[in-house]
């Protein structure tokens, strides 16, 4: 268990920069999620703390210890691969053990150590096969198992779930999550999956092209982006973008109004913020999603309740949100916030 | 239903004839073992008598342990041996060497990777034939003429297994190393524990490769081996054939000649699977 501080970390592939510069603060024993889109250097970041990657400039730290020159078995880490990275040939018992047998424990306490990791993990009835005779799930699970049996101080998981299926994924979120609760291990998780993100992390790190967009509580980034990418990127069907207000209003200089699809509401046209035909709905059961082509040709999508009634193609409907819902992003993406005064002096509609 | 029967009777036909096709074909690749063999069980007179006998004769024991214990030049028993000798050593020290500068090659960058890779990969058009006149001198100079060393070593050196181990190692995911890694292998450690297990079934089909080509090699060991007690058997083969007039003793040379085949057949049949499995897929 310790604290993980990045600072000012970058990273360049011969010339080019591909990390520019992240400063981190982990907590012992906290959940950090990093998500960005593929290519947004999170992977290289992780691999980086792993010491799979070295340092171009800037420092890691894994407790008090800055491990810019240090070899990874002697970091003090784990990490579970993408693709598992299970040795093809040993079975789940000495994929596991390996780690260990090089650290050359006593054979009794490497035969405990996995038996635990193995309850822990339900792998059990399991231990004698090859990982070519498992599940995606159970292989997953061997992973994890190498990973928790050397007792890191941090664990680093670089997009473990992404070979999985959906309900499997599921599961093992909520296992891994549970585990790392259980085990009070600091963790960096590395996805691509906002969901995997909102849900696991502590605190999640957005990230994008080489920078981080934003940091913090999962629900705090969703409610209050800082930026454009954040608003677009959280969220699922992602904030909607208005180049320019429908409701007449002046937008302050190239301005963009991003609204969220769950604060919009459908409203008879004549009482709405603006009007709308519909292009089509999805009933998802729970919830639908409702896309909008407006009177001035920008397309709005909007989420309601599963029981409200499902607007037909082509229908002419209403919208309206609450002003405090809307927000406001500069032409360099930046969150702009409109000033009070400005807000209650434009014309309402 | 008219047409299905037409077609298994078709069928039928081209079955049978592919059959005899293949065994026509057999039976003319096995008609020169097979007067090899009946010449190793008969006298030596019934064989230059025409017409050649083609049933076996009597003399089977007797022929064979002749072979094995006299020889014509040195008894057949020490030539094979020394063919196993030369045959093990290549084979064995082809595979060493080839694993480990193909696992140089693909997991260390090192300055001139490229450079030795290319330099091993251009040997590749340099057979022994090519370069035998200089290697020889070499060995000579060594003092290796007529030892197992000078029949070994020229002959180690290998650009296709090389090349060979190269292309399967790159099939390995890198992940594999850096969770080797991650866990606390050191290089020599991941090659041990990760690859050599892993390649296990390319070592086999490389050493049933490798043995045949140490064991059939003729010209080298004709070249560098003058004392008959360090000739290999397949050229103890020729080294048999009477000069001048004498009279060759064919039964005898005939049964080195079965016996010089044998060990390839064994190691052939022995590691078949193994074999056919490191062609055919890598286990992954």
């Amino acid at each position: 268990m310790a604290t993980v501080v990045l600072e000012s970390l970058r990273k360049s592939f011969g010339k080019t920069e591909v990390i520019h510069g992240v400063s981190i603060d982990v907590e012992d024993g906290e959940f950090i999620v990093i998500v960005g889109p593929s290519g947004c250097g999170k992977s290289t970041l992780l691999r980086m703390v792993a010491g799979l990657e070295t340092v171009t400039s800037g420092s890691v730290a894994i407790g008090d210890r800055v491990v810019n020159d240090v070899e990874p078995m002697d970091r003090d880490i784990s990490m579970v691969f993408q693709n598992y990275a299970l040795y093809p040939h040993m079975s789940v018992f000495d994929n596991i053990a390996y780690g260990l047998k090089i650290a050359k424990l006593p054979r009794a306490e490497i035969a405990e150590r996995v038996k635990n990791a193995a309850e822990i993990l339900q792998l059990g009835p399991y231990l004698d096969r090859k990982p070519r005779e498992l599940s995606g799930g159970q292989r997953q699970r061997v992973a994890m198992g190498r990973s928790i049996v050397r007792k890191p101080a941090v664990f680093l998981f670089d997009e473990p779930l992404s070979n999985l299926d959906a309900k499997l994924r599921v599961q093992m979120r909520l296992e891994i999550k549970s585990l790392q609760r259980r085990l009070g291990v600091t963790a960096l998780y590395v996805t691509h999956d906002q969901v995997e993100a909102m849900t696991l992390a502590d605190r999640m790190i957005v990230m994008n092209s080489g920078v981080t967009e934003q940091i913090g509580k999962p629900l705090d980034v969703y409610a209050s982006p800082k930026t454009a990418f954040v608003a677009g990127f959280i969220g699922s069907p992602p904030t909607n973008f208005l180049e320019s207000d429908p409701t007449q209003r002046v937008l302050p200089a190239s301005c963009r109004l991003g609204i969220r699809p769950e604060h919009i509401r459908v409203v008879d046209p004549e009482q709405g913020v603006c009007v709308g035909t519909v292009v089509f709905s999805e009933p998802l059961g729970a919830e639908t999603l409702v896309h909008l082509r407006l009177l001035d040709g920008q397309s709005l999508t909007l989420r309601q309740d599963g029981l409200l009634r499902v607007p037909g193609e082509n229908e002419l409907i209403g919208v309206a949100w609450n002003r405090s819902d809307e927000m406001i992003f500069s032409a360099d993406g930046k969150r702009a916030f409109r000033e009070e005064e400005d807000n209650k002096g434009s014309p309402d509609t | 239903m008219a047409d299905t029967g037409g077609m298994v009777e078709n069928r039928g036909i081209q079955r049978w004839l592919t059959h005899m096709g293949l065994m026509i074909g057999v039976a003319f690749i096995f008609f020169p073992i097979w007067l090899a063999f009946v010449a190793s069980t008969v006298e030596q007179q019934e064989i230059v008598r025409p017409p050649m006998p083609l049933l076996p004769g009597d003399q089977f024991v007797d022929n064979y342990a002749r072979a094995l214990t006299a020889g014509v030049n040195a008894p057949v028993m020490r030539m094979l041996f020394n063919s196993a000798i030369m045959a093990l050593g290549i084979a064995f020290g082809k595979i060493a060497i080839s694993l480990l500068s193909a696992f140089a090659i693909v997991y260390f960058r090192f300055p001139g990777r490229h450079l030795f890779f290319w330099l091993i990969f251009l040997t590749l058009m340099l057979p022994v034939e090519v370069r035998i006149v200089p290697t020889y001198e070499v060995v000579a100079r060594f003092g290796m003429l007529n030892s197992y060393p000078g029949l070994i070593l020229p002959l180690v050196a290998s650009a296709t297994a090389t090349f060979l181990f190269r292309q399967f190692f790159l099939t390995v995911p890198d992940e594999l190393a850096e969770a080797a890694r991650v866990d606390g292998a050191r290089p020599m450690r991941f090659f041990i524990d990760i690859l050599l297990p892993m390649s296990r079934t390319n070592i086999a089909a490389l050493f049933v490769i490798l043995f045949i080509y140490g064991w059939n090699q003729y010209l080298w060991p004709l070249l560098i081996t003058t004392d008959p007690s360090m000739n290999t058997v397949v050229m103890g083969i020729k080294q048999m054939f009477p000069s001048g007039d004498d009279t060759a003793d064919w039964p005898v040379i005939m049964a080195t000649a079965l016996l010089a085949m044998l060990p390839p057949v064994v190691i052939v049949i022995a590691m078949q699977r193994l074999f056919i499995r490191g062609l055919v897929d890598s286990e992954k």
